[in-house]
């Protein structure tokens, strides 16, 4: 059967189980665009900016485990893209960027909006393709989304000539199997290694372990309980581990790291064993890495055989998909207790109360999102932007399932809460999404709310407007003697800005105000922004400043240490 | 203090865009290349290269495992601690008038070189061997004005007819594809 490169793109990713994209046309993907209504079992949602395409692809992935497909066109339409993919590198999230470029003939001749978008992408993208023999088109769709799903996730480009897009050739299928031979993603666990380890785990006195994306990826949460519970170990979940372990559990611990609970920190210093399960020794999860779990012997388990001893030095690695990793470890680590420990750590807990906030009348963001969090019961997807509402939200929400909690970690991407929760919600129509947002972020993807508004996608933002960008300014009033440099700003009316876009909008100044507004945004059918009109000055604690350790870690004064 | 060098020998496919893949992950990790070799090898549609990375233990295990990981690289192996034998080619342009040519000669034959062409006032010798020789080469015909050096960097091979079991055990060939997660 003779099909057009576009068709056979549009079949091949039908054969994918592609359901929706998110993108905006340009000349150079036109005739992909123009293929289009022949599909329609394949919903297109028109962005605003392509920025909100690569990262709504992101938000649907990130939810649903399943990979996030987002299309632009060649040079400027490509290069919006970058943020996005950039962000879903970092954070191994899998997504397609499906990308037109100029004329194969016209390739290399600085032709109209012509960028060199592999070169450009190829750092931060999995892998990526130039496709310039149109018969390779269905191997090349086939190897994209293996690469972006498989071992440790992440993006895969393909750029696409436009005539390519144009020239009939014989179709002959979907391939069923990816020609990779230089592409090995998840090894085999060594057995030996697995022994090794439960030894260390029968052995240790405070054992910690420490989960992060990768146990949410491989939706491994009911091993992890499983090793926890059988050997009784505290559980810390890193920001992007958020939900891999039960929030109320009581082995569970919380977030470690820069604005972790103290309890964390002193629980990672103290403990002589640390099992890091599929999280990378971020520096804002270690600091300093050298007195970093100072007096623990340390497993890595994780897919990625780079990450080993790449920022902290390991004592003993396994290295393959962690559901493979805990079926084997887990039949033979000995049941065990450590009730001196957990007793510890609970203390710590008592003493150094991380989520307390002053009493005011103040309304401030930590207040709005613990009342959040009861009122969602960890059953609502909650989106964030980066900054200072980012850190609160982490540490006041609670999950009891995995990949509810969706945030830009690794790259710290403002202007993710926007389109990221719109695509969150195209993956689970069936539940409520919550777009924490940052009056900075939000004002950096803001049009993808008429994207909701034009598409019914019925996210309910809330903006914590306190007219700065708060996390700089926090650093600013820090470290830089509170010369607020480039970081107090005028904020547009978020309600008339709301109506203007055909939506819902609320402004709430005051805390009896808080829960009510939640109500009414959870009635109303459609998108809604409340405004919250927060305090401007107030900081995240815990604070470890970047470099530090436990002996650096600052806690809120505003808050008396006298509860324990 | 010289800095330590590694000799990694990675087997690659034969496409557009793997070399550049290589060079853009040695350069965004900061691992200095010191030198850079690739030619077919021989299998076809695969090449081989020898690659120098400057660097303490922790670049050595870093480069090679990211090396492994990128697509289009089927193998790595980190050959520095085994038997080899190492090899460079070197081009030198040297001055050379009537009067003194017969010195710059029996330089050259001591290296063992070639004169692989003659001016009126200069000569190109070609000459092959490790890095020590070559240098000393290089710093042999100094005083005569040397004009240009080109060098092609180090292709290097483990010795004898088995494959080096060290290696292996440092850089674990690729893992069996054994599906997706
Ligand atoms: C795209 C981007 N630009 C700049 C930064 C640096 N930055 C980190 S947090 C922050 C302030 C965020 O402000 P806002 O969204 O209002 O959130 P808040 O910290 O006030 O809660 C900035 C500018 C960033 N993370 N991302």
């Amino acid at each position: 059967m003779k099909l057009t490169g576009s068709q056979i793109v549009l079949e091949c990713l039908k054969a994918e189980g592609v359901d929706v994209m998110f993108g905006l046309p340009g000349g150079a993907i036109l005739p992909f665009y123009q293929t289009l209504p022949e599909y329609p079992e394949i919903r297109h949602i028109l962005v605003r900016h392509e920025q909100g395409a690569a990262m709504a692809a992101d938000g649907y992935a990130r939810s649903t485990g399943k990979v996030g497909v987002c299309i632009a066109t060649s040079g400027p339409g490509a290069t919006n893209l970058v943020t996005g993919i950039m962000t879903a590198h970092m954070d191994s999230v899998p997504i397609v960027a499906i990308t037109g470029q100029v004329p194969r003939a016209m390739i290399g001749k600085d032709a109209f909006q012509e960028s060199d978008v592999t070169g450009i992408t190829l750092p931060i993208t999995k892998h990526n393709y130039l496709v310039m023999d149109t018969r390779e088109l269905p191997m090349v769709i086939k190897k994209a989304f293996h690469i972006a799903r498989t071992g440790r996730p992440g993006p895969v480009l393909v750029d696409i000539p436009k005539d390519v897009q144009q020239e009939e050739v014989e179709f002959e299928g979907y391939p069923e199997e990816a020609d990779l031979r230089t592409y090995s993603p998840v090894a085999e666990v060594d057995p030996a290694e697995v022994k090794k380890a439960a030894r260390m785990i029968d052995q240790a006195k405070r054992p910690i372990i420490i989960a992060g994306r990768g146990v949410n990826i491989s939706r491994a949460h009911g091993l992890l309980q499983e090793l926890a519970e059988k050997a009784q170990i505290p559980v810390i979940t890193t920001l992007l581990g958020i939900g891999s372990f039960p929030g109320r559990h009581l082995l569970s611990v919380g977030m470690p790291g820069m604005h972790g609970v103290a309890w964390a920190t002193l629980a990672i210093d103290e403990a002589d064993l640390l099992i890091g399960i599929g999280m990378r020794f971020d520096d804002r999860v270690t600091g300093d890495p050298n007195l970093f779990a100072h007096r623990a012997k340390k497993i890595h388990i994780d897919i990625d055989e780079t990450e080993i001893s790449k920022n902290v030095k390991v004592d003993l690695a396994l290295v393959s998909d962690v559901n493979k990793v805990l079926g084997a470890l887990n039949p033979l680590v000995k049941h065990n207790t450590h009730p001196e420990w957990v007793e510890c750590i609970d203390r710590w807990r008592r003493e150094h109360p991380s989520l307390a906030f002053r009493e005011t009348e103040d309304l401030l963001p930590q207040f709005i999102l613990k009342h959040l969090n009861e009122e969602t019961q960890g059953d609502a997807i909650v989106v964030t932007g980066v900054g200072q509402h980012q850190m609160w939200a982490a540490q006041h929400f609670c999950f009891e399932k995995p990949n509810r909690f969706i945030t830009s970690g690794g790259s710290g991407t403002m202007g993710y809460e926007v389109p990221a929760s719109m695509g969150a919600q195209v993956g689970n129509p069936d539940t409520t999404v919550w777009a924490i947002c940052g009056d900075g972020g939000f004002q950096m993807t803001m049009p993808e709310v008429l994207t909701m508004v034009e598409n019914n996608i019925p996210v309910k933002l809330v903006i914590m407007n306190n007219g700065t960008h708060g996390m700089v300014r926090q650093w600013q009033e820090l470290f830089y003697n509170k010369s607020y440099v480039a970081t107090l700003f005028q904020t547009p009316d978020f309600v008339k800005l709301a109506e203007a876009f055909g939506c819902k909008g609320l402004r709430i100044t005051e805390k009896d105000q808080v829960v009510p507004a939640f109500h009414q945004a959870m009635k109303h059918d459609g998108p809604v922004i409340l405004d919250f009109v927060v305090r401007a000055v107030e900081n995240v604690y815990p604070f470890i400043p970047p470099g530090g350790s436990r002996a650096s870690m600052e806690e809120d004064p505003n808050v008396s240490v006298a509860m324990g | 203090m010289a800095v330590p060098r590694q000799i990694l020998v990675a087997l690659v496919e034969d496409k557009p865009g793997v070399l550049n893949r290589v060079a853009g992950l040695f350069r965004r990790r900061g691992f200095n290349i010191a030198s850079l070799a690739v030619g077919h090898s021989e299998t076809p549609n695969m090449s081989r290269m020898t690659i120098v990375v400057e660097g303490d233990e922790g670049v050595r295990q870093q480069a090679a495992r990211q090396l492994r990981k990128l697509i289009g690289v089927m193998e790595v192996r980190d050959i520095t601690d085994d038997a080899i034998v190492a090899r460079e080619l070197t081009l030198i342009k040297v001055k050379a008038l009537p009067d003194n040519r017969s010195d710059i000669i029996s330089i050259v034959e001591i290296f063992r070189g070639d004169i692989v062409d003659v001016e009126p006032d200069s000569m190109v010798i070609q000459a092959t061997g490790d890095e020590n020789k070559i240098e000393a080469l290089h710093k042999m015909l100094k005083p005569f004005g040397v004009l240009e050096i080109m060098r092609t960097g180090q292709v290097a091979m483990v010795r004898g007819s088995a494959e080096s079991t060290k290696n292996l055990s440092q850089v674990r060939p690729k893992f069996k594809d054994i599906g997706g997660v």
